[in-house]
């Protein structure tokens, strides 16, 4: 027999939150729902474009569509270029660290530093240390002769906000895989060491499967972090020279804020940030599939 | 062979002038608590670290302080030590792949390994997709696989279900002992170095106490230290001081048929028995006890039932400590009871205020020796 009471107050809990969350983003995204399927001509009068917007977008052919197809694809090699970086360095880094000892804590103290910097104080940093009439490394390239300028060359722009990113995340994938190995038990390397097993075969049969699940989560961050990059590359560069560093986010916002092109903007948001939702998933089902199968 | 082995870090003695002697083909047992040194002494064995003191002999070479790269070492842990990624077939090849052995050699090796280990259907499996007991078993074979002539097995069953625990128990020592191999096994149960049969070593805080033939050893340890780690439960203690022959336990009173124990010389001593040469009983009182059975009642605290046996812990009254006594079968003595701790004196060890054992008991009834393996 079922004894339960059915008592459906216990939803009033959650109301507080579901308030919350309504203010905070379903109605300004449902604003943007509203924009992306509108037009207005001013005075606040709309009228009904239906999939108008997002044709636009998602049609390269039209100068919207060229933009946004141009940012996805800058954006895509970035993020690429960035993860390609960061995370082997970072497995790198993590080897280095010391396991014990004093060293510990001060070692991890210094990598962890460009953690805890705002992200448009790197900028700054970077900005100036670019700069080619003060920079410490644009002067010091100016005069080995090396072609460099930020505001001109889009290859430099590149190197520098490539360079700013690695210089800024490179450490959280260390202290995460630096975590994930000292999670290895001890008895593995003995074992290893008892076969007669050379180093290169600890790595690739014992560190680096047992890092696997550590390296899909720091993969996620740092391409959902690279994906969305904003504050750094815009203090930067500002985008340019040109169109060459307008990231998906820095494009948006020129169309969004100073362009107050709406209805293409709204679509722009909607489609970009099913394509971060989009990536999350995948990430997530892989790691899920990856727990089921339960990698010892 | 080991010749007074020691190994400091720091001031921190961790293995002192330990000596053993290990023969091919032989099973040796390091029987100790946690942190006895068990692991710590395997390592030095095996060449993973290097003693600051002693020697290691191996057939006569002087092989101390030589990397375990340059040694024939094997070694099986508590944990399911594999290779992640690779399947159970290249987990069992690994160590004769760095030999770099010829192809047929390593196939023919693995297939027998394999077979004996019963993994033959699991070879093209992952670790991750094996049972506990088929996991060990592949850290077992890759163990057996490498031939080598010293095996180190540092509690390998110690995670596996208690079935698994006792077929893998009975067929290790038969597996290896084929391959005439040095076999050192550590523990910190004292029915498995029985199980095992073979030599034991009691271990205690980084010093070898005894070594010996598992049976005897278990029946005569030689101090207190290797009594109370070769007993489960752990062994009662019963202090005593004893002036011109006469025993007096902690509260003063005399031990009754102190007589028993011999010739104790005068001092401190102290009275050990396992849980086996004390009875519970009823309290009964008054007189006609036999002497040689001195009875201490008290209260009882815990009753553990293993089913052919229970253990009575019982709560002396004169304040002489909890006694664990055996009574075959199951006794319902419940907390709080009434009852007393018959000693049989006759199985009982006196040990000198050195924790050496002091008065040869008296011979107990005639048993029959089994020859140690």
């Amino acid at each position: 027999m079922d004894s339960r009471v059915w008592d459906n107050r216990a939803w009033l809990f959650v109301v507080p939150v579901m308030a919350f969350v309504l203010f905070s983003s379903l109605i300004p995204m449902m604003t943007v729902v509203n924009y992306s399927f509108q037009d207005s001509m001013g005075q606040n009068s709309f009228f009904w474009n239906g999939p108008g917007w997002f044709q636009n977008l998602l049609d390269p052919t039209t100068a919207v569509g060229a933009r946004f197809q141009g940012a996805l694809l800058r954006n895509f090699a970035f993020s690429f270029t960035v993860l390609a970086i960061e995370i082997p360095l970072g497995i790198a880094v993590a080897l280095c660290i010391p396991k014990s000892g004093w060293r510990v804590g001060a070692v991890l103290v210094a990598i962890a530093l460009p953690l805890l910097i705002p992200y448009n104080v790197v900028g700054t940093i970077w900005q100036l240390f670019s700069r080619t009439d003060i920079g410490l490394l644009g002067v010091a390239l100016g005069r080995s002769g090396v072609p460099f300028n930020v505001t001109q060359n889009a290859g430099s722009a590149w190197a520098v906000i490539v360079l700013m990113d690695v210089w800024h995340w490179t450490s959280m994938v260390a202290l995460l895989c630096y975590a994930g190995l000292k999670a290895i038990p001890d008895a593995y390397y003995q074992a290893a060491r008892i076969d007669g097993a050379n180093r290169w075969s600890v790595f690739r049969n014992i560190e680096l499967p047992k890092l696997r699940k550590v390296l899909v989560i720091a993969m996620l961050l740092r391409f959902m972090g690279s994906f969305m990059i904003y504050t750094e590359p815009f203090t930067v560069t500002g985008g340019g020279p040109g169109e060459d560093t307008s990231f998906l986010s820095i494009d948006l916002v020129k169309m969004a804020l100073g362009q107050v092109d709406l209805g293409n903007a709204a679509a722009y948001s909607l489609v970009y940030n099913l394509i971060t939702l989009t990536v999350c998933w995948m990430f997530f089902t892989y790691t899920t599939h990856a727990d089921s199968k339960d990698v010892a | 062979m080991l010749d007074r082995i020691g190994l400091k870090r720091g001031d921190e003695v961790h293995i002192a002038d330990a000596s053993l002697e290990l023969h091919a083909g032989s099973m040796n047992v390091l029987l100790g608590p946690t942190l006895s040194g068990k692991t710590t002494l395997m390592r030095l064995m095996a060449g993973l670290d290097r003693p600051t003191s002693g020697r290691l002999v191996e057939d006569g070479r002087d092989v101390t302080g030589l990397g375990v790269k340059h040694r024939s070492v094997a070694m099986v842990y508590q944990q399911f030590v594999n290779y992640p990624t690779l399947s159970v077939y290249e987990n069992i090849a690994s160590p004769l792949r760095v030999q770099g052995l010829p192809k047929a050699e390593i196939e023919s090796r693995v297939a027998r390994a394999a077979k004996l280990m019963r993994l033959e259907p699991m070879l093209k499996r992952t670790p991750a997709q094996l049972s506990g007991g088929q996991q060990q078993r592949t850290a077992l074979a890759r163990a057996l696989v490498k031939q080598a002539k010293l095996v180190l097995l540092d509690e390998p069953l110690a995670n596996l279900d208690y079935k698994l625990r006792e077929e893998l128990r009975e067929e290790l020592p038969r597996i290896f002992a084929e391959t005439g191999a040095i076999l050192v096994y550590a523990t910190t149960e004292p029915a498995e170095a029985l199980l095992l049969r073979g030599s034991t070593a009691t271990l205690r805080e980084g010093r070898i106490t005894q070594v010996g033939p598992s049976a005897a050893l278990y029946r005569e340890p030689g101090n207190l230290d290797a009594a109370r780690v070769f007993s489960d439960p752990p062994l009662n203690e019963l202090a005593l001081t004893v002036s011109n022959g006469v025993a007096a336990l902690a509260d003063g009173s005399r031990l009754p048929g102190d007589g028993a124990l011999g010739a104790l010389p005068d001092g401190a001593a102290t009275l050990g028995f396992r849980a086996d040469a004390a009875a519970a009983a009823v309290a009964v009182g008054g007189d006609g006890r036999d002497p040689s059975h001195p009875a201490f009642p008290g209260t009882v605290a815990v009753t553990e039932i293993s089913g052919s046996e229970s253990f009575v812990h019982i709560a002396t009254d004169a304040g002489l400590g909890t006694l664990v006594c055996l009574v075959e079968g199951v006794h319902a003595f419940e907390p709080g009871d009434r009852a007393e701790a018959r000693l049989d004196l006759a199985r009982a060890f006196a040990f000198g205020a050195d924790g050496r054992r002091i008065a040869a008991r008296p011979a107990a009834a005639p048993r029959r020796e089994p020859v140690p393996a």
